[in-house]
């Protein structure tokens, strides 16, 4: 038999690719299960604060879809080999992310303390917090490693041959916030 | 290379100090070996989960029977199906996609081994935490707080109200941690088929074996997910005070089930596709003809991956939804028998004209064939939902899935182990053990689970510790209980053949049944790089172009 | 003759099912015979001969006209099983009322049955009585965790869900005592939550639902009984109509006497069962949810005189 190097033409996808976007199909089927849990309890809640409560999160909409152009960019910058410029785009994309968290966080504050919805309250409150949080959870999950990622920077580590691993953890984030768009429709557009 | 040293390492050095090759497994990131540790593990609790099912026959054996009480009895039907589904069927299932599919590929590894060992001991870590149940923890009914609510955990019998203690939460957790790790592995198969097959080796070339794994797979990306969401669920109402099948705040137990039967149908799915792989492997080349059919066959199989996802409901038949709802299950249900039958005939045709060898892996799959028809049929009974009014959440139902995963997916493994036994140890099997394993289990297998029909038809339910005499179930239950005493001898014999083998068994070569497929090319055992140089291949059976260049596959394909 | 097989309906519902079943169970006994005797054939006609000469034989890799033979015939079948079984699905379950059909609303608990008649101010527990030749509409609700009402003979199952109330139907042809008993795993004791439905002709039921009806007898003679029955905490779960006694957890007992059984069918309603029961519920039930009730014995006979006269 002849050896694979006298195929230069078989290319097969990469297989982070394939892995990644394989976990994407498993994290949206988690996501739809609980979207259908949101829109089927929409509206029967018994009694407690309804969807009405719930105040567009324009800004950290904005911040958070923005900071998949940031980290666009930041893949394209260390592709070029630019790793100063991809460093400043990575803690830009950090920098909206923590923003996005901890809005979030003040948005629960405020319906904890002045609304009184928890995720005991009723079944809005039992939805909402739960789809919310999972998302938040994975945005969590995704600032760790970018996190991870800004220090490796920081020591000098990551340069130009790295870029396609990185590529994959922006395709993460990518997906988070794709995720997000869903879930500010279900719940902010459509739910309420 | 040597025969007399069948050890891991290549031939000539001294076997080294136990521990280090204990930390070698235990540490291993290799898929063959881990495919053996899944292999291994998925064996152990098949011994186990088989103790809970005697301690169920023996308790049913006779009305009013008092082996063990009621608290007891429902623990062990929910451990014995959690068991066989979670940490049986699933590992052996990943433990022999993992070992074979890079192997039938022409790889070297999967596409990601450190992933691999991860999800192997996240599996095996979430049994033994299930396990611990028995011996752990605090609840109503003293020591041991196995989980006793059934394998599929309706609500609000899961809720903190009607199960207080920690019964749920052991099911609840050892299955979502072993979900992740079903979800890595799945993963991990999915990108190693669509990333490292050797050159040559097109979508439409790859063994029949590949194809069934990558839809098993994606099944598993896309039913074990809605588990993992519906666990966390019943988390938040056990733990935050959430309402999600909390029925007494306006929760609905019906979510449960959809979810739950969103994951379960699928489930099964996973189960039997690889189980179909074994059998379109084994039967072609035990009857020496290619595969009849091998693009139908794919286009079957991805019909089955794709319908499987839209008949869960026919397990809520009884539930109460429109009568629309039920009609749309009939229908969905009963197509997917057409892609499944269509499989069954394409085997009958690869045996059509053949000459047929009575081996130990074909005598099962010849089995399985008959046992999955029958199991088939009923299946299409209880998709009448009428009928299924009747039959459900009855002895047939218990009947039919048993047919299933034992007549159907046990048989076809039980084939697989004894096919590819002499490619993983190196040795050949006995024969003459492999045929009394098969006889006893045979008969062990429909003396219990054709009896087991007949309660069902005279209404008998499932999962009651004790049954009333006088409805004309007793004398059926007895003789399932008897082939209780089969089985467990069948899989001794089996058990047995396995060790000595590995022992006394002759040296098997690269391959002893004149196969076709790549790991037939290389050494038994495999080195651990699998192939020194990497194949190219130009037809399905890459190995029958090599023993008959003047006829080649690839002049037909 | 099993009382509860599923192939000797009595009951409109139950007998519809049957005829399809028949239908559903040809198709599949055909398709077995024809496919296990193929298989049967192959396994001998195509086994290695011992005069083998160790050729392979002709390699066949498919026939297009073969696939679309074996698909469509059974995408055929497929379809008349299909439109057979949408029939019934339909006429059962939207299956209307009629002039003189009655309603009763059935009530899942924790082990045992509840019935209410609502236009017959009837409320009565684990033994359910209907007319013969009158269709009766059962409301089906759960206190608690899932159920399953399932008496064979007369219908299908259906299942009782908090929160989700369902609906079946009987129609029995003749009177008697059909059993059943509970299809969807409850927990502990879900073995032993029987069903007992009697088919009473028009005139027989009628008198039942008169007797049951009505209050409670109050019989001067168990008067140290009833006492033992109010002071200890029997009123927190029971109801005896017309007394003190109002609890909703557990079974009515207005007219225990009028049953045949007791515990939702594990014993036989006698003097010296309903003592032991009293006295400890886990001998006959373990794990049912009446706990013991640590009366003496003197006690216990004065309880059991009592209730012993609640015809």
């Amino acid at each position: 038999m002849s050896t694979a190097s006298a195929n230069p033409d078989w290319v097969l996808p990469d297989r982070g690719r394939v892995g990644m976007f394989s976990l994407f199909a498993s994290e949206s089927a988690i996501f739809v299960i609980f979207i259908v849990a949101y829109l089927f309890y929409a509206g029967k809640s018994v009694s407690g604060p309804t969807a009405s409560v719930l105040h567009l999160p324009v800004l950290l909409t904005v911040c958070l879809l923005s900071s998949s152009w940031t980290i666009h960019r930041a893949v394209a910058a260390l592709r070029r080999g630019e790793v100063g410029s991809f460093a400043r785009s990575w803690v830009a994309t950090i920098v909206l992310g923590a923003v996005f968290l901890g809005g979030t966080a003040l948005e629960w504050r405020h319906l904890i303390r002045d609304e009184g919805l928890t995720i005991r309250t009723n079944l809005f409150g039992t939805t909402y917090y739960s789809l919310v949080g999972l998302h938040a959870f994975h945005v969590t999950v995704g600032l760790i490693a970018l996190a991870t990622v800004a220090l490796l920077t920081a020591g000098g580590h990551v340069k130009r041959e790295h870029a396609a691993r990185v590529d994959l953890l922006g395709l993460y984030w990518h997906f988070v916030d794709v995720v997000w768009i869903a879930v500010f429709l279900v719940v902010y557009v459509v739910g309420r | 290379m040597a025969t007399t040293d069948v050890g891991w390492i290549d031939a000539g050095t001294r076997p080294r100090p136990l521990v280090d090759r204990l930390q070698d497994w235990v540490t291993t990131v290799d898929h063959k070996r881990l495919g053996i540790l899944y292999v291994g593990y998925g064996l152990l609790f098949l011994v186990i989960g088989g103790i809970e099912a005697t301690i169920l026959r023996l308790q049913l054996v006779r009305p009013h029977n008092g082996f063990v009480s009621p608290q007891v009895f429902n623990q062990m039907f929910t451990m014995h199906g959690t068991t066989m589904i979670f940490f049986v069927a699933m590992p052996l299932v990943f433990g022999f996609a993992n070992y074979l599919v890079p192997l039938m590929i022409g790889a070297r590894d999967m596409a990601f081994p450190r992933l691999n060992a991860f999800s192997f001991w996240l599996t095996a870590f979430s049994g033994l935490f299930l396990y611990f149940s028995f011996v752990g923890g605090f609840g109503l009914y003293g020591a041991g707080t196995a989980p006793d609510v059934g394998w599929f955990a309706y609500a609000p019998l899961t809720s903190k109200t009607f199960s207080p203690g920690h019964s749920t939460d052991y099911w609840t957790l050892a299955l979502l941690v072993s979900g992740f790790g079903s979800i890595g592995t799945a993963i991990n198969i999915i990108a190693t088929i669509a990333s490292m097959r050797c050159p040559g080796m097109t979508l439409g070339k790859m063994p029949l074996l590949v194809w069934l794994n990558l839809v098993m797979a994606s099944l598993v990306i896309l039913a074990v997910s809605p588990l993992t969401a519906a666990q966390i669920m019943l988390l938040v109402d056990r733990y935050l005070g959430g309402h999600f099948f909390d029925t007494q705040a306006g929760g609905s137990a019906v979510l449960w089930m959809h979810f739950f039967w969103v994951f379960g149908h699928p489930e099964v799915y996973v189960l039997v596709l690889p189980a179909f792989a074994f059998a379109s492997e084994i039967i072609p080349v035990f009857s020496r003809k290619a595969m009849f059919g091998y693009p139908v066959m794919v286009a079957a199989t991805v019909a089955i991956g794709f319908i499987s996802m839209s008949v869960w409901a026919h397990h809520m038949f009884t539930v109460g939804m429109t009568s629309a709802g039920n009609t749309f299950f009939v229908l969905t249900t009963m197509a997917i028998a057409v892609p499944t039958g269509i499989k069954i005939f394409n085997w009958l045709a690869t045996m059509w004209g053949g000459k047929i060898y009575f081996k130990a892996p074909m005598l099962f799959c010849i089995a399985f064939l008959f046992q999955f028809l029958i199991a088939g049929l009923t299946g299409v009974m209880m998709s009448s939902a009428p009928f299924d009014w009747q039959l459900g959440n009855s002895y047939f139902v218990v009947a039919h899935f048993h047919y299933v995963i034992v007549g159907g997916i046990l048989f076809c493994i039980f084939a697989a182990f004894y096919y590819w036994y002499p490619k993983v140890t190196g040795r050949m099997y006995s024969e003459a053990l492999a045929k009394l394993h098969f006889w006893l289990f045979v008969i062990g297998f429909h003396l219990t689970f054709d009896s087991m029909h007949v309660p069902g038809l005279l209404g008998m339910p499932r999962r009651i510790y004790t049954y009333e005499p006088g409805r004309g179930w007793d004398t059926w239950n007895f003789l399932t209980t008897v082939g209780v005493v089969f089985q467990a001898a069948g899989v001794l014999a089996f058990v047995f053949n396995l060790v000595r083998s590995y022992v006394r068994g002759r040296p098997a070569g690269n391959d002893p049944w004149d196969a076709w497929t790549l790991e037939w090319s290389t050494t038994s055992p495999p080195p651990e790089y699998n192939y020194a140089t990497v194949p190219v291949v130009k037809s399905r059976r890459p190995l029958w172009d090599l023993k008959h260049p003047e006829d080649p596959d690839w002049k037909y394909e | 003759m099993s009382p509860t097989s599923i192939f000797a309906p009595l009951s409109t519902p139950a007998e519809s099912i049957f005829e399809l079943s028949i239908l559903v169970l040809a198709i599949a006994a055909a398709i077995f015979l024809v496919v296990a005797a193929l298989l049967v054939y192959s396994v001998v006609k195509f086994r290695r001969k011992r005069n083998d000469d160790g050729r392979e034989p002709a390699q066949v890799y498919g026939s297009l006209q073969v696939e679309l033979a074996w698909t469509i015939t059974p995408v055929i079948i497929v379809l008349v099983l299909f439109l057979a079984s949408a029939r019934v699905v339909f006429a059962v379950q939207d299956a209307p009322r009629t002039k003189d059909s009655l309603e009763v609303t059935v009530v899942g608990h924790q082990f045992w049955w509840e019935y209410r008649y609502p236009g017959l101010k009837v409320v009565t527990a684990n033994e359910l009585h209907v007319p013969v030749g009158t269709r009766t509409f059962l409301n089906l609700l759960s206190a608690d965790t899932d159920h399953s009402f399932w008496v064979p003979r007369l219908a299908g199952k259906t299942d009782l869900i908090p929160n989700h109330p369902n609906g079946t139907w009987i129609e029995p042809r003749e009177t008697g005592l059909y059993l059943g008993q509970c299809a969807q795993y409850c927990g502990t004791q879900h073995a032993k939550m029987l069903l007992r439905v009697y088919v009473d002709s028009r005139e027989d039921f009628d008198r039942w639902a008169r007797q049951q009806a009505a209050a409670a007898r109050d019989d001067g003679r168990v008067a140290g009984g009833r006492r033992v029955f109010e002071q200890t905490a029997c009123i927190n779960c029971h109801t005896v109509s017309g007394t003190a006694a109002n609890g909703r957890f557990g079974p009515d007992l207005t007219h225990l006497m009028s049953r045949g059984t007791l515990g939702a069918g594990v014993v036989s309603n006698t003097p010296e069962n309903l003592r032991a029961w009293i006295r400890r519920p886990d001998d006959f039930k373990p794990g049912s949810l009446m706990p013991p009730m640590g009366l003496s014995e003197s006690q216990l006979d004065a309880v059991t005189a009592y209730l012993s006269t609640l015809q």
